[in-house]
């Protein structure tokens, strides 16, 4: 094993990493919150990448103003959802909106790929170039996406942890009641967390778009990676999710050198693990 | 402390209704708990809702609150309907709520909790005012919030509602499950507060407390009102009282 090698690895799974992290924490928000396993999230991470697709092809707007405009349209149409599917089903078992959000997910992306076809679509990078670091190349683009997951990361976890309206987030995660008696909106809120755990989720669509191409199953392909990492991280943590989704991206990287054919399914050997020895997550859910 | 010093102002009699509920009747699911229920709560008075274990005083107040909304007739606060309205509205309207099992978010710590309900009216208490009257939190202010004793959380959750700037507060049961000499304590911090003006319905099984604080007794048998008493009328006969109670 060269340190080329490794490092080149490192860098991978750092950028997988990124996608992982943004697209985790999503998942957590809306489960911490409305106790909803979303998985309509890799439809909304499809959408958010094939609404910055059309906008560019049909009205000319550039990758930077997609990168707000399509989180804004797809967070809108994730609150008409839970208003209307979601919010009736809050007082049944958990396993309801999870088959609502799935059906969702099934519907979306069936639809999407009715329309465009199967096969990926390329998108531009908007940044070109890169730098050449001796043991790999560099894209700016690969560089500005994980510089960006990482400060949306961290921007998110100081909402939640550290201010306020993540007091009243966490505490309506504990007892809703008790906090609308306090005179907040509780519903109003819950449909709003969902809509920006949709938004991160089609923020992260956009970012991969010029990476990974833009395709009606690119969210189902990366879902079930990202589920696992919620699993591990600890079910509705936002911090958990953050730090396991760059490590098990840097994780699945390495594992590519020492047997590439596990790097598939390495983050389920962890999820297993931690399902057997940790249920509760590697850092327990508030 | 001496018992006339215990009871509250003569004005509470005179003091126009803030709370008039009228006919209340109220379901958990399709089981029916409340069965038209009639009394008013005046500007700073302290009216106890007393009543064995399973009358429906929790559920009054659940009801009044909205966190029952299964529930008919009129509840009227400064004559606002609040049938019809949910939880956080009436909250808007000055109602405060302290749930019997206080209700402290172990994910916050005790200065979280006591800032987390917004200010919602004017004349709401500062922190500092707050931690006057409960100096004792003062000092746990950094520690998780259920990390406190029983009477510590109750203070808790007392504060936390003098914050809002409601000036009616349902308090639900806070001599429960503590020991006398808290109970006293809590008694103290209960007169306090309506010294400085609040008004507070107060549900309690405890009557030796009810009795130390209350202008007026509410009580509740089977869903219904059996009786409505005055502080005086108790003293000159407590065994009116303790007779519904089984005392």
């Amino acid at each position: 094993m060269t340190v080329q090698l490794l490092a080149g690895q490192l860098l991978l799974g750092l950028i997988n990493g990124s996608f992982y992290a943004l697209l985790s924490m999503g998942l957590a928000i809306i489960f911490g919150l409305m106790n909803v396993v979303n998985f309509a999230h890799g439809a909304q991470y499809m959408i958010g990448a094939f609404t910055a697709w059309f906008l560019l092809t049909n009205f000319g707007v550039p990758y930077w103003a997609a990168l707000v405009i399509a989180p804004l349209i797809v967070a809108a149409l994730a609150m008409i959802m839970e208003r209307l599917l979601l919010r009736p089903l809050s007082n049944l078992d958990h396993l309801y909106g999870l088959l609502a959000t799935y059906a969702i997910a099934l519907i979306v992306e069936g639809l999407v790929r009715q329309r465009y076809g199967a096969t990926g679509i390329p998108y531009d990078s908007p940044i070109k170039g890169g730098v050449h670091l001796g043991f790999m190349f560099l894209p700016w683009y690969r560089l500005w996406v994980v510089l960006f997951s990482v400060v949306t990361c961290v921007g998110t976890w100081f909402l939640i942890e550290k201010t306020r309206l993540g007091a009243y987030l966490r505490a309506a995660n504990e007892m809703p009641q008790i906090v609308e008696s306090f005179g907040i909106n509780v519903p109003k809120m819950i449909t709003l967390t969902y809509g920006f755990g949709a938004g991160l989720a089609a923020l992260s669509g956009v970012l991969a778009a010029p990476i990974y191409q833009v395709s009606p199953s690119m969210g189902s392909n990366v879902m079930i990676v990202v589920f696992a990492i919620v699993v591990i991280g600890g079910m509705g943590s936002i911090s958990g999710a953050i730090i396991t989704g760059y490590l098990l991206g840097i994780v699945e990287g390495l594992t590519k050198i020492v047997y590439p054919e596990g790097a598939n399914m390495v983050v389920f050997v962890f999820m297993a693990a931690a399902l057997m020895w940790r249920p509760d997550g590697m850092m327990k859910s508030n | 402390m001496s018992e006339t010093a215990l009871k509250s102002s003569a004005a509470a009699g005179t003091a126009p209704a803030m709370l008039s509920v009228e006919n209340l009747h109220a379901w958990y699911a399709e089981s029916k708990v409340l069965h038209g229920i009639n009394f008013d709560v005046r500007e700073g008075e302290l009216l106890t809702l007393i009543g064995r274990n399973g009358a429906g005083k929790t559920t009054t107040l659940r009801a009044i609150m909205g966190i029952l909304q299964k529930r008919t007739g009129s509840i009227r606060i400064n004559g606002d309907e609040l049938i019809g309205k949910r939880t956080f509205e009436i909250a808007r309207k000055g109602i405060a709520y302290c749930p019997e099992e206080r209700a402290i978010f172990s994910s916050l710590s005790v200065r979280e909790n006591l800032l987390l309900p917004p200010v919602l009216k004017p004349g709401g208490l500062t922190e500092e005012e707050v931690f006057e009257i409960f100096p004792n939190l003062l000092r746990r202010a950094s520690s998780q919030g259920t990390k406190l004793s029983g009477g510590e959380q109750q203070m808790l959750a007392l504060a936390r509602i003098l914050r809002t700037g409601s000036r009616l507060l349902l308090l639900d049961e806070p001599s429960e499950g503590l020991a006398p000499v808290v109970v006293k304590e809590i008694g103290e911090m209960i007169l306090k507060i309506k010294a400085r003006g609040y008004t507070v319905l107060l549900v309690e099984q405890n009557l030796r407390f009810a009795r130390k604080v209350a202008d007026r007794h509410v009580v509740i048998e089977n869903g219904e009102v059996a009786d409505i008493l005055t502080a005086e009328e108790v003293e000159r006969a407590p065994e009116r009282i303790q007779s519904y109670l089984g005392v």
